[in-house]
Formats: structure tokens, sequence, C-alpha cells
């Protein structure tokens, strides 16, 4: 396979544009998504390539602006509709809680809504309570949304075009401090089914779920782990509705240990919804308890000698494997 | 607050529309007299929000649409979908709750929709059909149409913030939108001349610099003319326009609902003097339009089609449990999301 590297804000561009080239009736809409390229600059060239009509600058206005998207994919579009921090799908609530996720099934089945919510999680950012939070165990609440939760750029541009190509309204979260980093993506073009995650490391003493790029952040977290001579399996699930338990449960059944890793905060989290909904199958093959690092149930305060202590990182991770595994 | 009729034949109809639109205000009428037969039997489940008193504007709106149109409907939407043709039988099912309706039972009165027929859907909260209107529009403008989409709220609607954004963007885009504002002065109990300071709502249309028009909506020719111009407007390219209709519901806000708590009887009985239905046929006839004899015989058959719907949806059985369980993704063959 020819690899090239680009950024991850690059790949989401790249997935765009690739999907908007392909179909006439994709189209992208958001607050400083044309002129600007995106305040994550993931939307470079768009708007010279495509023009104001397919690329629109909309007004600060997110409900209406996600409610257009949804009557322009009830009639013919496909709409991909950037939501610039997840605390602001808050301001879309209706849109995207009673009307995307009800339509469908409140009319029997008449229609079809294939659009795309792309938005930003994750802190680290010094940017404070307001613009920081992982807010995907909202969404994945409601029926009739697809959640998506892409770890790295190649898994960004494939899951992507996958979320744009779908019949069904997703929300994709992009992770904010992954935009400028650099990753091996594919040349070819190629796409990442929903509902098949990932297996990052195959280990046999601990599986640990992570995702977003807290999947990464296992990932180094394992190799320092070798050190102590704790083999981790590394899950990234990829979508969060679909969810591949499947996946999750054979290798638990494999390791007899689980850890989940994500950025929401804990209550009522994502965490302990893949917990809750593996337990059953795994719970007489577990050597210990299913744990989970999540945020902290505080919101994200401003000085980063603040942020980084609420946050999963590698270290915690790190630390609290070793005491899973060795006690 | 009297009437002041222009002759019907100013406006330059023949007498088939003339006669429809006379026939489409009795249908939802008689649709809805039916309904609340049915509901106080106890046939059917939950509650209606009825339309009766502002049959006008559905059809003097409607009358001006195609099929290839569109239209946003809102809890309060029986009237819009039967003035855009939709099937009766299906419809009345639905309110019941049956396999046949609809939705096939999961919509309900509330929700009732026909996509073939350019209806994206009845909303139960409100004013969030406006932005969905908004978007069903730039959709036309990118696949290069000629569609419009019309897009009805009430008067309480309008103080959402959906109202101001929605057109905001219409506006400053020039999008084939046509909203119109059904203000029929409550907003379940609360007198919208009590929370908002305007006496009409059109002149919000200043704001964003596009047409805004006070109509009376118990007029269904002056509802027809200023939709036909607005609508005009929108298929040229021109932008959108707000249509505000002056009209009341007679009914409380659902079924129900005596209505009495909150409006002085006074006034309710002043507005029922102004039945679009009742002075519609009082001019037809002094007019010289039609006739009693034809006019009782569009009467017996409405009221006919209305019975044969009922009893359609009577007959049908309740959807079978499973169907809880369909139809919340469009799901790939082998793929399960729940």
């Amino acid at each position: 396979m020819k690899v090239k590297k680009i950024t991850y804000a690059q790949a989401v561009a790249e997935a765009i544009d690739e999907e908007m080239q392909r179909d006439k009736n994709v189209i992208l809409l958001g607050e400083d998504v044309g002129i600007l390229g995106g305040n994550f600059k993931a939307t470079v060239g768009l708007y010279e390539k495509y023009g104001e009509w397919r690329v629109r600058d909309t007004p600060i206005s997110e409900n209406s602006f996600t409610g257009l998207g949804l009557g322009a994919a009830l009639t013919g579009l496909r709409p991909i509709v950037e939501i610039m921090f997840s605390d602001f799908l808050m301001l879309a609530g209706d849109q995207i809680v009673n009307q995307i996720a009800k339509i469908r099934y409140m009319s029997g089945g008449q229609t079809k809504v294939p659009l795309t919510i792309r938005t930003t999680l994750g802190g680290g950012r010094s940017s404070a309570a307001q613009h920081s939070q992982s807010l995907q165990a909202i969404v994945c609440h409601i029926p009739g949304l697809k959640v998506v939760m892409p770890s790295s750029a190649s898994e960004v541009k494939g899951l992507l075009k996958t979320a744009i190509r779908d019949d069904n309204p997703v929300i994709f979260f992009e992770h904010k401090m992954e935009y400028n980093k650099t990753y091996e993506v594919p040349k070819e073009e190629y796409t990442i089914p929903f509902g098949v995650a990932n297996i990052l490391r195959e280990g046999k003493d601990i599986t640990i779920v992570g995702t977003s790029n807290q999947a990464f952040k296992a990932l180094q977290a394992a190799k320092e782990l070798t050190k102590e001579g704790i083999d981790a399996e590394i899950i990234d699930p990829r979508t969060l509705v679909p969810l591949d338990k499947d996946a999750i449960i054979k290798s638990v059944k494999k390791t007899g240990r689980l850890l989940i890793v994500d950025e929401g905060y804990e209550r009522c989290g994502v965490a302990a919804e893949i917990a809750m909904s593996v337990l059953k199958d795994v719970f007489y093959y577990l050597n210990a308890p299913i744990d989970r690092l999540t945020t902290a149930n505080f919101p994200l305060p401003f000085s980063p000698a603040l942020e980084f202590p609420l946050i999963p990182d590698e270290k915690k991770i790190y630390q609290r494997v070793k005491k899973m595994v060795i006690g | 607050m009297k009437n002041k009729f222009k002759p019907i034949k100013s406006y330059v109809l023949n007498k088939g529309k003339i006669l429809k639109m006379y026939r489409d205000m009795l249908k939802i009428r008689y649709f809805e007299n039916k309904i609340t037969d049915l509901y106080s039997k106890g046939l059917m489940p939950g509650l209606a929000h009825l339309y009766i008193g502002e049959e006008a504007i559905a059809v003097g709106v409607c009358a001006n649409l195609t099929e290839r149109d569109f239209a946003t409907s809102t809890h309060r939407g029986h009237g819009h979908l039967i003035a855009q043709g939709v099937d009766l039988k299906k419809m009345m099912a639905e309110v019941l709750g049956k396999e046949t309706g609809y939705c096939k039972g999961k919509g309900g009165s509330m929700h009732i929709a026909d996509f073939s027929k350019g209806i994206l859907g009845a909303d139960g909260i409100v004013g969030a059909g406006i932005p969905i209107a908004t978007g069903s529009a730039y959709s036309a403008k990118v696949r290069g149409t000629d569609q419009v989409t019309v897009s009805f709220f009430g008067d309480a609607a309008s103080n959402q913030g959906t109202f101001h954004e929605s057109i905001n963007m219409a506006a400053a885009w020039k999008l084939p939108v046509i909203y119109v504002c059904e203000n029929n002065l409550y907003g379940i109990s609360v007198d919208i001349r009590k929370v908002t300071n305007t006496k009409d709502i059109a002149i919000r249309a200043l704001a964003y610099d596009i047409p805004g028009i006070v109509v009376d909506g118990n007029d269904v020719l002056e509802v027809y003319r200023v939709t036909k111009e607005a609508v005009e407007r929108a298929r040229k390219g021109e932008g959108p326009s707000l249509i505000e209709c002056k009209t009341y519901r007679f009914k409380g806000h659902h079924v129900g609902d005596p209505g009495r708590l909150y409006r002085l009887e006074k006034e309710t009985e002043e507005w029922k003097e102004r039945c679009p239905i009742k002075t519609f046929r009082e001019r037809l006839i002094k007019e010289k339009i039609s006739t009693e004899e034809e006019l009782d015989l569009i009467e017996k058959d409405t009221k006919k089609i209305i019975k044969k719907a009922a009893d359609f949806a009577i007959q049908s059985p309740y959807p079978n449990e499973k169907e809880a369980y369909e139809d919340l993704f469009v799901e790939e063959e082998g793929v399960e999301v729940r």
C-alpha cells in the first residue's frame, strides 16, 4: 500500500473534497468553513473549488443552519454541517435530537436523512469550560443517530467518507489536538466501514478500549507497559453507534481485563455504556473489575496546571493498567 | 371587525378552482369534526390540535403549489396536508394509530407527513419546521429547480429563535421560501398581544428587508392572492416573503380543551361570525358563482368522503408491536444499528 504523509486536518479536507467531486449533491455549511477554510483549517481550498452555494459560510445560528442541513437532506442533497465545537451542539439541540434523529422514524420510514454533522471534541488547548468538552455521550443517548470517533488521520479520512455516503444522520467527532499532527495515509482512495473496531495492538493481559485519540494514547502507554511485562491489547472502536461489541467481548475473553478510556465526562458516559454493554458476556472471564478513565466530572478549567489533571492521558493509562494487572 | 370582501370576479379564477377551494376547506372542517367525534367516543389515542376556523389559510396557500413544491407543517397540521391533497384514509388511520396510517402509527395526529406530496414532516416543536423549510429552499437553489417551499407556523413560533435565524439566512441568500404565519392570537393559553409588543408579526419582515404582508386569514381568496405574489417572487429568484394571516381557532388548543379560560366568549363568537367557510359560501351564492344546490351537493359529497375515511381507519388493524422496532435507520443488509 502506497502512503503519503498529511495532517489530520488535511485528511478531513481531502475526504470532503473527494466526496464533493464524486457527488454534486454533497454540500458543506457551517461557521467559517468557507473563506477561512475552517477554524481548524480542515476545509481549506473547498470554497475556492466549489463556490459559495456548495461551501457556505453561515451566520452564527447553529440551530437553524443545522435545521437547514436537515431540510436540504430531505430534498435531495447530502449536506455536511460543521459545528465548530461539540459544546455548540447544545445550541442545535432541538434540530439534532428532536428533528434529525426522529423524522425518519416518526414518518414511518417515508424519508431518509443523509446528513453528516462534523464537530470537535477534546481539551488541552486552554480553551476553558465552553470550548473543551467532549459531548459524544449526549448524542449516543439519542436513538436515530450514528456516532463516529476517528482516532488518526487515516481513520478520519476513511470514516468521514463513509459518513458522507451514509443515508442516515451521523455525528462525527474530530479531535482538536489531532488536526496539526502528521500521519501516514493511504494514497489510494479508501473508506472504512462503521461498526468494525480496529485492533491497534494485540496483547494478552488487558484490553484497553480507547475512543478517538485516546486509542493512540493507550498505544503509547502499552509500549511503556511492556517494560513492566504487561502485554496490552488496544482497541479503537471507531464508531460508538454502531458499537462493535463482539470485538471487545472477544478480546476481553482472551485478556480477562478491560479498561475503557474516553475523554467525555465519567457520569453516564461512553465508558460506562461500553462497560455495561459487554459485561454480561465477559463477566465470568474477568480477572479484575472493569475500569474506566474519563474526564473528571468537572467543567474544564483554563490553566494548563488545572486542565491536564482532569483529562486522561498516557501516564494515567499506564498507572491504571499497572494497578489493574499487578495490583 | 367587519368583513370587507372584494368581488370574487376580481380574482380572475375559473369556477372549478374556486369550488375546489370551497371543497378543500370543507374537507378540513369535516375531517376535524369527525376527529372530535372519534375522540369523544374514545377511539382516538392521545390528542389532536384542531385547525377549525383557519381553513382558508392552508387552502389559499396550497392552491398556489404544485406537487413538486414543498411545505413544512405543524402540530396543527391537518389543514396543510388536506389542502395539499393527501390521502384522507391514510390520514385518518394515522390519527387513530393504525398500521394503514401514513406513518404506520408512529406519528399520530401531530406528525402526519406525506413526503410524496412534498410535506416535509409536521412538527411538534414550535418553530422547528422553519429552518427545515429554509433548507429545502436552499436545496432547490443548489439543484437549480424552480421549486418553492412554504413554511407554516403559528404566532407563537415567531418568538422562537428559529424564526429570526431562518428568515435572516433566507433573506441573505434570496431563498425561494414563503413564511406563512397563522396568527390565531393564542399560543396555547397565552395571548400574543400580552407577550409581543408589535401589533403585527409581519412587521418583523422589515428587519430582514423582505416583503411582510398582513392578510385576512379567513378570506381564502385574499390568502390565495398574496401567496401567489410571494410564490412568483420566489420562483423568479427574488427571495422570501413573510405572510401573516390573521385568524382564530374556534376550538381550544386541542380536542378536549374548551379554550374558555383564557379567551372571552364575545371574542370567540365574533370570530365565528367570520367563519371562512360560511362567509365564502355566502359570497359564492350572492355573487352568483354557484347555487345553494350545487354547494349542498359538494357538502354532501365531502361528508361521504370523510365518512369513508373514518370507516377505513376504524376498521384498520393496529400495527404489530414489531413495528415499533422498524424505521430507525436506513439499514444496509446485515448491519444492525440500535
